[in-house]
């Protein structure tokens, strides 16, 4: 085990077993997934277009600035980081040449120094030299007042960047802070040689046609049809094997899947194939479809400064009220898979042993006796004066969703519990509704991970509480003082043994106290035409596409 | 003429501040807005949100927001969108010819159709061809047009394998062909609503001139009826529809919401709702003004053309 970073751990047998268990063939081939596709007979030169469909428009090309996940496509494939991240959230080196870690001297012992060395081969696709300037500018960038930068988290501990050559780049950071380097996997180096000319970087030429050292050059974009990006040729990697990558823009998600039925497109991006079309697109022929494990996970989420879920025992009730086999398999045709947690099921700090959830009326009504909950002449149960009602809200328009909270809404009728349901349009319910915590419960489907990192104070620490003025996202104003400390040390601790014992616990107590009532982790149907080889999907990252440098067409 | 000009843009100016104000005050006012879609981000914090809106002018007060935005369109700056930072005009432009092609072509199809049943139903009233008309633009103009797009791709694609699926063109072609294979479907769907509606209107106005007496005293002069329909009838006719198209010319612009959407076409109906989905205030604000001078334009157009096909009308 290195005593390094958090993710550049190696894996005892038996983890490797299981992800790759897990993964399937993903997990046997994703070792040579980062340029160099494990089987042979790819082409000698780039050949072939691949037609990747997605529900969204990428519409943000410059890498630092505020994006959305379906934008991570683009960045990917045009620009580079420091690292990436392999399907089993191990960190490799990409511009760099190795992962620093304690052990390679890279970070110092404490955590706060850090050297990171740059490959000397790697050119922007205008052909000029890459370089440690490059990484000093794209920092500092980051945290520039006037631009509209991405997560500032993370690289505004940065201080004293020092470029020691061309290829050797060093800084300090203000605090120990391990998720760090998993943050870097997701931060792409833009060219100072043509940013820095810009009087404003917010409204450069650059946003709309970016200069990258990516496997893919940028192309032409249709606004609001496609885009289309070519080969580098000049790559300093393995691949790219296909001459064009194209993202189309299918916004209606029946549509999205008519036209990779009827082959206009080669591969279903996101939001990927909806579950009732699962069944019928496994028999779809030369089409591959399978189910593709994803970070985010579905749950019933409360807010705890409501009267009604303050006490533990209405959460405990509630959650034995939620029949989730019967909403898995006939609302959502088997596709996600039921958790107990946050953290996905393959990462490896997943907590394995945590209470099952059983669905129980009985014990949900038996529960709410004993706390004292009596029902009243409306058959709403009620005590202290406070009613045990409240409003569920989520994005309108979702057939599931919406299907769902009928669902509940009848099963806590039968404790005694009413549920109203009050749904609103996305642009409305992620606003301040959600970030200010002014609902009473919704159901969300989230991730708490950024890359693979299992640091999750941004979602469950005091401290980040905005309805309070805190910096972060718990939103549903969970506060437990052990689960704080525990994240604190969790981030300042590299050793990931260590850490695993850390969010193991984390994730017992948020189990125990329920701040959100866990349905399950979300399975992506993946769909894609048979003969594109390479193809590996990756919940470390947001994109389907985080390695279409390595995909090529059978010949 | 110049008088009626000069009032009539007098008119409209006052009409555009009214819309704009309106339009920005409740675009405003709806809660959410365009940093929401950061929500659901983990790396994202409350601290990020506010930054951006600070970087975005979104945290000043709602009138100084919108007496920036007046003051700077005045200039000809219609402002950039908050997704791609792109100018305004920049991308309603890139959206328009799509716009135009496609309802072009759909309402071209659905004139000469719509015309040519309407004057036909009126001409067999009560016939199976005008029963036939009747009950055909009652379903069309019943059934939602999405419903005819997903049954059009589902026959003529899925099944019979035609036409496309959608999509303006081929990616790697782009042939006149090409553009004119992929417009076959979506032109149709689209048309069929206008053809209802044109050849109700049609029929009515047709019915109208041929109870006129100029018509009856042609008929008792012993002028054929094709030529009293030539050029008694169709002529007159023809001058509500004027009208109408002056009226429709915003929608043929602004596009089609669903049927953009269903045939996966990059037109200005799209980028209408993806902007309103992304509270991109300035996309929106853009497309609202720029509509709202369409609906100016194609009225004081269909006023004029009247007066000068109309000779008993006079612009004072």
């Amino acid at each position: 085990m290195t005593k390094g970073s958090a993710t550049t751990s190696s894996y005892s047998r038996r983890d490797a077993l299981r992800m790759m268990a897990i993964g399937g063939a993903a997990g046997l081939i994703a070792p040579n997934l980062l340029g160099k596709p494990a089987h042979a007979r790819t082409p000698t030169k780039p050949t072939g277009r691949v037609i990747v469909g997605l529900g969204q428009e990428p519409t943000v090309f410059n890498p630092l600035m505020a994006h959305i996940e379906v934008d991570d496509g683009v960045h990917f494939s045009v620009f580079d980081a420091l690292f990436r991240i392999d399907p089993q959230g191990v960190i490799q080196p990409n511009l760099a040449v190795e992962v620093p870690d304690q052990k390679n001297g890279g970070i110092s012992e404490d955590g706060l120094k850090w050297r990171i060395r740059l490959r000397d081969d790697v050119r922007w696709h205008d052909g000029k030299p890459f370089s440690a300037e490059d990484v000093k500018f794209t920092l500092e960038l980051i945290t520039s007042p006037n631009f509209r930068s991405w997560r500032t988290a993370g690289h505004a501990l940065v201080r004293d960047i020092t470029v020691l050559s061309p290829t050797e780049i060093s800084w300090r950071m203000e605090e120990a802070f391990a998720p760090y380097l998993s943050f870097l996997t997701e931060t792409f180096i833009v060219p100072k040689h043509i940013l820095e000319k810009e009087a404003n970087p917010n409204n450069a030429a650059f946003n709309q046609a970016p200069v990258g050292t990516g496997a893919f050059k940028w192309g032409k974009r249709v606004a609001g049809d496609h885009l289309e990006l070519v080969a580098n040729t000049e790559y300093f990697g393995d691949g790219p094997h296909i001459e064009r990558l194209v993202f189309k823009y299918i916004p209606d998600l029946t549509v999205l899947y008519t036209q990779f039925k009827s082959g206009d497109i080669d591969l279903v991006g996101q939001p990927y194939i909806t579950p009732d079309h699962y069944v019928e697109a496994k028999t779809l022929p030369n089409r591959v479809v399978t189910l593709l494990p994803r970070t985010s996970f579905e749950s019933f989420y409360l807010n705890l400064e409501r009267p009604q879920f303050k006490e533990l025992a209405v959460r405990e009730a509630l959650y034995a009220a939620i029949d989730k086999e019967a909403i898995i398999q006939g609302l959502y045709y088997g596709v996600p898979t039921p958790t107990e947690t946050f953290m996905p099921r393959q990462s490896f700090f997943f907590n394995a042993n945590l209470t099952l959830h059983q669905f129980d009326l009985n014990r949900a009504g038996k529960i709410l006796d004993q706390a004292g909950w009596a029902k009243g002449a409306d058959g709403i149960r009620a005590k202290n004066g406070v009613r045990l009602s409240f409003s569920n809200s989520t994005t309108s328009g979702d057939p599931l969703r919406e299907q769902l909270q009928q669902f509940l809404q009848q099963t806590f009728a039968q404790v005694g519990v009413e549920m109203k349901i009050s749904n609103l349009p996305a642009a409305v319910m992620w606003g301040e509704f959600w970030m200010q915590s002014q609902f009473d419960s919704v159901i969300v489907g989230s991730s708490y991970l950024i890359g693979a990192d299992p640091d999750v104070t941004n979602r469950l620490h005091s401290r980040s509480i905005g309805a309070k003025g805190g910096r972060g996202s718990n939103n549903a104003q969970y506060a437990n003082p052990e689960v704080d400390a525990l994240l604190d040390k969790g981030a300042r601790t590299f050793d990931p043994e260590a850490r695993r014992a850390i969010y193991s616990r984390v994730q017992e107590l948020v189990r125990r106290d329920l701040p959100f009532l866990p349905l399950y982790q979300s399975n992506s149907v993946e769909g894609l035409k048979k003969g594109i080889n390479g193809f590996v999907p990756n919940g470390n990252t947001r994109t389907e596409s985080w390695n279409a440098l390595a995909w090529y067409w059978a010949s | 003429m110049s008088a009626f000009l000069l009032n009539r843009l007098f008119q409209s100016i006052v009409l555009l501040v009214i819309v704009s104000i309106i339009g920005f005050t409740v675009l405003n006012l709806m809660p959410g807005g365009p940093l929401a879609q950061f929500g659901l981000d983990p790396g994202m914090t409350q601290k990020d949100v506010e930054r951006l809106a600070a970087q975005l002018g979104l945290n000043r007060p709602l009138w100084i927001q919108y007496l920036d935005w007046a003051w700077r369109l005045m200039q000809g700056d219609w402002g950039h969108s908050f997704r791609d930072g792109s100018s305004v005009l920049a991308v309603i432009g890139r959206h328009l010819l799509a716009t135009l092609l496609l309802m072009g072509t759909s309402t071209a199809l659905a004139i000469a159709a719509g015309t040519w049943i309407g004057i036909r139903g009126a001409t067999h009233r009560y016939s199976l061809f005008d029963y036939c008309a009747t009950v055909g633009a009652m379903v069309a103009l019943s059934v939602p047009t999405f419903w005819f797009g997903l049954i059009g791709i589902y026959i003529f694609t899925l099944k019979l394998g035609w036409v496309p699926a959608g999509n303006m063109y081929t990616i790697g072609d782009g042939s006149v062909l090409d553009y004119l294979h992929h417009l076959i479907l979506p032109s149709m769907v689209l048309s069929l609503v206008h053809v209802a509606i044109w050849s109700r209107y049609m029929r009515t106005a047709t019915l109208d001139a041929l109870s006129q007496d100029f018509v009856k005293t042609a008929r008792a002069k012993g002028v054929s009826e094709r030529r009293i329909l030539l050029k008694h009838v169709i002529g007159n006719a023809l001058l509500p529809m004027i009208t109408l198209a002056g009226m429709q010319l915003s929608s043929i612009l602004t596009g089609a919401l669903v049927t953009e959407t269903v045939f996966t076409w990059p037109g200005m109906g799209r980028l209408f709702l993806d902007s309103l989905g992304y509270s991109d205030y300035p996309v929106v604000m853009g497309l609202l003004i720029f509509s709202a001078i369409l609906v100016v334009l194609g009225n004081l157009i269909a006023d004029i053309v009247i007066a000068t096909v109309d000779p008993r009308i006079r612009l004072a």
